[in-house]
């Protein structure tokens, strides 16, 4: 049961052949029985086992939506009236959010039945979900390995069959990249989307949310119920939403994709160049069309990356002050003692070095050498895309150059970690559409492939995604003792 | 671009942020290494190129003025750590 696609459930539970209340029954078991993954902060048993029975009650009257009654999992740094939303910190460890995200509003809406929320790095910094309050999340395929992140309890939760899907959040790889070290199915939307109302803020001209499933076809779902113009939120866009599914079968004949010579460069792994280089051979057999493109302004990617979203988070962060919501340190002597103990102890390492960096690439006489500049490498990042785009229908290449790498491997190097982030980064800093799907193992551990649309191509990301999968079973795998 | 214990200590101040005394040398290290990366960016000539804030270069969307939430401070307030009559309680600031 736990095993089927988001339509096979659907048909299921219309059929009578299970309920939502004993699907969700299953999940919680599962997720009880596989804790020590550390997926989620927290588990809303009663909550989702009210939400099923309400499922169950609609399906009985005749309802439609392929989401009713499907167990998904919300990252937790989606705001869930009345449900702990921690966003991976100790700042937040007291919070109940007084309100929803459109995304949840959403999600709820359509049926959806919510297991919990999800491990993530603190505050959505990190790369492989070890900065998180709540300890690190293992990754199923490999436990001694990380799940990627920022969104590794998703990717993790999502492969080891603990919930049907589940969404997540990408600033600067934070779905693709932990998708892709989990062996799942991962699209990070064009900025502007997916609304960001109620969705934790750390760098909000690049964080934008997603879906994160097992196939193309639960992908397409699951970003169908997400999608949308939100007033609420000043930078989303007002467009007419497509239909994700429809797009799915199209023939993918005469595809034109663009291999960047500077992806496929020094830096990526052998084999998992390999691994690449057969899938993309797959998409030729296809018939897909091959053409080199150069992205010459990529390796300025990190440094830019590097300067405006701390910026932008050094401002976003600077509303946790132990006043309103959060950590408040006990008996302040004055007010600056209130705020900097606050912060002090509310804060992990990884999130005060991004605060340092970017309160110092925003101070008096260093605006223009840091985050002016790194706006305007910004546009040349973005024009070399347009203009390979504008060659080639889509571009495919690794979503990170290793498989998973091992628990504490690089934590104590943050630099290291900021560069295995090289092929995501640039995507953000663009606002384009991309996604990673899985297309083999390295050693026993999944490897992801990178597909990068035009702005808004997302249901061509999708069609070209799902015929590969419906040539290709690497989505299918199961982890060792998760089956 | 090498910042020492001092800059670190000044920044923390500028950002009202709590830092460990044993973990001062490691920030100033990291940070070091941070502008030695961002070193790059100094190498390409971007003039005349124009800073990108969003990528759709779109302007701030205006609403019409209305009112449209509802008063939820007693809500809101569940939440604070420290409040009396609708009020949040900070330590005194000016005696």
């Amino acid at each position: 049961m736990h095993n089927k696609s988001i339509k096979e459930i659907a048909k299921g539970l219309r059929c009578g052949d299970f309920s939502s209340v004993e699907l969700t029954q299953l999940f919680l078991s599962r997720i009880k029985q596989h804790a020590q993954l550390n997926c989620y902060v927290t588990v809303t048993e009663e909550l989702a086992l009210k939400a099923a029975r309400q499922a169950d009650a609609k399906i009985a009257q005749g309802d439609t939506s392929l989401l009713t009654g499907i167990p998904i999992a919300q990252k937790d740094i989606f705001c869930t009236q009345g449900v702990k939303t921690s966003c991976g910190s100790k700042m937040l460890d007291n919070f109940i959010a007084p309100y929803n995200a459109t995304v949840v509003e959403k999600l709820n809406a359509a049926g959806a039945v919510m297991l919990g929320k999800l491990n993530m790095d603190e505050f959505a910094m990190g790369s492989s979900n070890e900065t998180s309050y709540y300890g690190p999340v293992k990754n199923p395929w490999h436990t001694n390995s990380v799940p990627g992140g920022s969104s590794g309890g998703s990717s993790a939760a999502v492969a080891a069959r603990l919930s049907v899907c589940a969404t997540g959040t990408d600033t600067g790889g934070s779905i693709r990249q932990p998708a892709a070290h989990c062996g799942i199915t991962g699209l990070k939307p064009t900025y502007g989307r997916v609304s960001r109302f109620g969705m934790i803020a750390y760098a909000s001209s690049l964080d934008q949310g997603g879906p994160m499933a097992r196939s193309a076809e639960d992908t397409a779902i699951l970003l169908q119920a997400m999608s949308g113009f939100d007033p609420k939120d000043s930078t989303s866009l007002d467009l007419p939403v497509p239909d994700y599914s429809a797009a799915l079968d199209k023939d993918i004949k005469g595809l034109k994709i663009g291999l960047p010579k500077e992806f496929f460069g020094d830096g990526l792994n052998n084999d998992v160049a390999l691994v690449i280089e057969k899938a993309i051979e797959e998409y030729k057999k296809l018939g897909a069309e091959l053409k080199e493109v150069s992205m010459p302004n990529l390796k300025l990617a990190i440094p830019a990356y590097y300067v405006i979203a701390p910026a932008e988070c050094s401002a976003n962060l600077s509303r946790f002050d132990g006043v309103r919501f959060g950590h408040r340190c006990d008996n302040p002597q004055d007010l600056a003692d209130l705020y900097t103990r606050s912060r002090g102890e509310g804060f992990g390492k990884e999130v005060k070095r991004r605060i340092l960096m970017g309160t110092y690439a925003l101070s008096a006489g260093y605006y223009d050498a840091y985050y002016l500049k790194a706006q305007k490498i910004r546009r040349l990042i973005s024009d070399d895309f347009k203009k390979a785009l504008s060659e080639v229908d889509v571009i495919m290449g690794p979503v990170a150059p290793t498989t998973a790498f091992g628990l504490g491997e690089k934590i104590d190097n943050p630099i290291e970690m900021y560069l295995s982030d090289i092929y995501t980064i640039a995507i953000n800093l663009a606002g384009l559409p991309a996604m990673s799907l899985p297309i083999g193992f390295s050693e026993g551990k999944p490897v992801g492939l990178q597909i990068i649309g035009d702005y808004f191509a997302e249901d061509r990301l999708l069609n070209i995604a799902h015929q590969y999968q419906m040539v290709s079973d690497w989505h299918r795998q199961i982890p060792k003792g998760f089956e | 671009m090498v910042l020492t214990a001092d800059d670190v200590k000044k920044i923390a101040y500028l950002a009202r942020l709590g830092i460990d005394h044993q973990d001062i040398e490691s920030y100033a290290r990291d940070l070091s290494n941070m502008l030695d990366l961002m070193k790059q960016m100094g190498e390409t000539d971007t003039g005349g190129v124009l800073p990108m804030a969003h990528p759709m270069d779109q302007i701030q969307r205006l609403r019409v003025d209305d009112v449209t939430e509802t008063n939820n401070r007693d809500n809101f307030q569940k939440i604070a750590p420290l409040v009396e009559d609708g009020l949040y309680l900070v330590p005194k600031v000016i005696e």
